[in-house]
Formats: structure tokens, sequence, C-alpha cells
């Protein structure tokens, strides 16, 4: 490409360094997103709560109800683990990536991970929630018991950590939606 | 070359219907019941709210899906449809994902908190309802691909005139 009268190449890419502008509204969400995540994924990790019930004078059988118990738990920890860990590596590619050549590609596969992680978080998000809702309701039909009248601390963290995690959803289904438009606008 | 994409598209989004309104049917018609020892155990699909979410789910999207294909014009709409496309996979994977849940511990019980597993009893139900979240994973799964085939349209236009 030839260069105009006078004008040096590294004055064009100062210039163009420059006047472009840092998208800080998604990198924000994306922020907001990571530490809802994260929170999910600790909180809900660290679930943890141990009783002692006497069964008889002399007799104590100690309970413990630990997350994972409960295969849906499990899978909820490890889909928000996952999501963080996608939070993290966007906001890197989001200030790292000026160097891929490819912006339609990159924005592509920024769009469709987003999307994905959507997809993993909001599954386990649903399995969760309903766990929960068995345990604190039981399921009189099914003759399965709750639980939650004996593990009070057990329930309490558990639903904040899901409450967390639905946050987490909300802002990354914000920013799936603004990479797609990003996308979109770029055609 | 846009006639193919619009062609793939739609039969995805048909596969995508059929899909969701099998699980809907299937996961409604569930119900068995047994006699055990002069007790009555009946399973039916709403005794669980999962299942209830499961089928109020696959019923919007199905609904939706059959309005997306009805109207299926390039206007202006077609925006919003990838977005709203988004929402419906993250509703579907959600409620498939919860129904799978409480039907794994239907089938295997949960030593920890005291439930039973409840398949021994009614195992038709519980075949009829293995039966509905297959559908409702292959719903999922043509709707994850119709989302990515959209999204790469959108990187190469699907409006866009090839020249001669």
């Amino acid at each position: 490409m030839a260069l105009e009268n006078g004008q040096k190449p590294e004055d064009k890419a100062e210039l163009a360094a420059v006047t472009k502008p840092t998208d800080w509204t998604i990198v924000v969400l994306r922020v907001v997103a990571f530490f809802a995540t994260v929170t999910a994924t600790v909180v809900m990790a660290s679930n943890k709560e141990t009783k002692s019930l006497v069964v008889a004078p002399p007799i104590s059988v100690t309970l413990t109800a630990k997350f994972q118990h409960n295969p849906a738990n499990v899978y909820f920890v490890i889909a928000n683990g996952i999501a963080s860990l996608h939070n993290v590596f966007m906001i890197v590619v989001h200030f790292f990536g000026d160097k891929f050549k490819d912006k339609g590609l990159q924005l592509v596969m920024v769009a469709v991970l987003d999307m994905m992680i959507v997809a993993l978080v909001s599954s386990g998000d649903g399995a969760a929630t309903f766990m929960a809702e068995l345990g604190k309701k039981g399921n009189s039909h099914a003759r399965w018991n709750k639980i939650c009248d004996k593990f009070e601390k057990y329930c309490d963290r558990g639903g904040g950590a899901i409450i967390s995690s639905y946050i987490g959803l909300l802002f990354l289904l914000v920013i799936t939606v603004l990479s797609i438009i990003k996308l979109l606008k770029r055609n | 070359m846009t006639e193919n994409r619009r062609i793939f598209t739609t039969v995805l989004r048909l596969l995508a219907l059929a899909a969701t309104v099998s699980a809907t049917i299937v996961m409604v018609t569930s119900h068995d019941s047994t006699n055990v020892l002069n007790l009555t155990f009946k399973a039916k699909y709403n005794h669980s709210p999962a299942f209830t979410y499961f089928v109020i789910v696959e019923a919007i999207v199905s609904g939706y899906n059959l309005i997306i294909l009805l109207l299926s014009s390039k206007g202006s709409l077609w925006r919003m449809v990838i977005i709203l496309d988004v929402v419906a996979a993250l509703l579907l994977t959600s409620s498939m994902s919860a129904a799978l849940a409480i039907a794994q511990v239907g089938k295997k019980g949960n030593t920890h908190a005291g439930w039973l597993p409840i398949c021994g009893q009614v195992s038709r139900f519980c075949k009829h309802v293995t039966g509905a979240l297959v559908a409702g994973i292959l719903a999922a799964m043509f709707y994850f691909m119709l989302n990515l085939f959209t999204l790469y349209n959108v990187l190469n236009p699907l409006f866009m005139v090839k020249p001669n």
C-alpha cells in the first residue's frame, strides 16, 4: 500500500492505536460475571455441614452433608469453574487480542465460546436449582424426604451459590448478545 | 449458494422442532402405577417440578420454532431471531439438565440423603422419561448446531450476492 506524501508508517500506527477506544462496557461486564461465577464455585465447593443427632441417649450419629454427595452440585461446581476460566481468558484476549490477524475469525470464536459457556452454566444452574428444591421440599410421591430442615446452613449456602451463579449467567447472556451484535455490526 | 444455506437452516429448524415436540409429548404421556404390598405407587410427570419445567420449556421452544418457521422471511427480524435462538438454547440446556438430574436420582437414588431409587417400582415410567430426555438432548444439540451455523453465516453474509 502506497504511503501518502510525507506520512511515515510509525505515525499511522500510533494514530490508529490512540484513536481506537477500548470497549469498556464488555470488559466491565466480564469482570462482574467472573466474580459471580467464582463466588458460585467457591461457595458451593466449600459447602459442608456436620450435624450430630442423638438417636438414643448414649448413641449419637454424626451426619455430614457435603456438596459431593450430589452429582448435580459437582457438575455445578465444574461448570462454574470452567465459566470463571473462560471469563479470565476472554478478558486477557480483549486486552491482548489486537495481535490476532483475522479479526472476523476472532469475533466469531468469541461469540461461539460465549454461547457455549452460557449453555454450560445454564445447565449447571438448572440441575443445581432443582436438586436444591428437592432437598428443600422433598417429594412425597417418590417418598423422598427433605433434608433442609436438618441441614439449614448447607441449604442456605447452596442457595447463595446458585443465586450468584444466576447473576453470572445473566451477565454472560448480556455479554453473548453484545458479542453477537458486534459480529453483526462488522458486516 | 444462499439457497443451500437457507435450506440447511430450515432443515435444522425442522429437526429441532420435531425433537422438542416429541420430547414434550413423550414426557406428558409418561405415567405409571404399581401396586406394591397394598400400596399404590403412582408416578406421573407432574409429580416432579423439574419434569414440569422440562415440559413447559420444550413446549415454549416448539411454539417459538413453529412461529419462526412460518414467518421465515429475510426481514429485519432475523437479528432478533439470532438472539432469541441463543436464549432458546439456554432454556433447552437448563431444562434438559434439570430433568436429567432428577431422573438420575430416581434411577440411582442418593444414599447420603436417604432417597431410594424408584425405577425399580415404576420401570415403565422410567423408560418413558428416558425417551423424553433423549429427545430433549437431541433438541438441544440441533439448536446448538443451528446457532453455530447462524453465526458462521453471519461471518460470510447470508444474503451476499455472488458476483458472476
